[in-house]
């Protein structure tokens, strides 16, 4: 999988492409985690648009760039999630904790 | 239920063969003729038996994780993943959702969403001996099919 990202005015979105699985999750997190140390941001948009596919570690990663984001103060939330990645996201009941905003829910 | 059709293949417990596990699942489901949905839901569960086999089954060493796939009567696929690895002590507990020995790259989510996208699912154990998760999902009929 890829993660392309951008920033400005303070947010910072990642855009997750391809599929994300266990054996793509830890070097993904890596990526992910010295792009937030870089720009400390207040808002993070985690961009799904691009990803294909999506098990329980997406829904780990999830958590993890939450947490990550929140520990400088900063809020982080899901945008365009496709159907399966959304199915799973449904299924773990992480929607309790983070945002997820998406067109692709029945 | 009879069978029709069926492979059989295993690989070393290494996490770079997840997606071809998938895509052999996703594959040989292709015949029953799935909507894209149920495709997505063959994947996600075959992606998490089989990651659970890898992380978990042989911590010190890349054993060998075993797939079967049968296509039986009635339009069931039926999936089978075996690892002959150190087992789990406790079934009923490892299938609690949340509940995860594998470190924090893990959610503690896979049971859970195997059960809830698919049909049926059981999970046979016996510790040093290896784990068999079995699999089943019924391909529902198309309208004007």
């Amino acid at each position: 999988m890829k993660v392309l990202s951008s920033y400005q005015d303070g947010r910072l979105t990642l855009y997750l492409k391809g599929e994300l699985d266990h054996h793509e999750a830890a070097s993904a997190l890596r990526r992910i985690s010295r792009t937030v140390d870089d720009y400390l941001p207040q808002d993070c948009v985690i961009d799904m648009e691009g990803l294909t596919f999506m098990d329980s570690s997406g829904i780990a990663l999830i958590l993890k760039i939450s947490r990550l984001v929140a520990e400088t103060g900063g809020r982080a939330w899901v945008e365009n999630a496709r159907k399966q990645p959304l199915k799973v996201i449904d299924a773990s009941g992480i929607d309790r904790v983070i945002q997820i905003s998406t067109a692709a829910r029945p | 239920m009879k069978q029709v059709n069926y492979i059989k293949f295993e690989f070393p417990a290494r996490s770079v063969n997840e997606s071809f596990a998938r895509a052999a699942a996703a594959a040989f489901a292709a015949q029953m003729d799935p909507t894209l949905e149920e495709l997505g839901d063959i994947k996600t569960a075959v992606s998490e038996a089989v990651t659970n086999a890898i992380v978990h089954a042989y911590p010190d060493r890349a054993g060998l994780v075993q797939m079967r796939l049968r296509a039986l009567e009635g339009n069931v696929l039926e999936i089978m993943v075996r690892d002959r690895g150190r087992g789990i002590p406790d079934v009923q507990k490892a299938m609690e959702p949340m509940f995860s020995t594998g470190g924090d790259d893990r959610s503690g989510m896979g049971f859970t969403i195997m059960a809830s996208f698919m049909d049926g699912l059981r999970v046979r154990s016996a510790v040093d001996r290896g784990t068999t998760v079995t699999m089943k999902k019924r391909i529902k009929a198309k309208a004007g099919a």
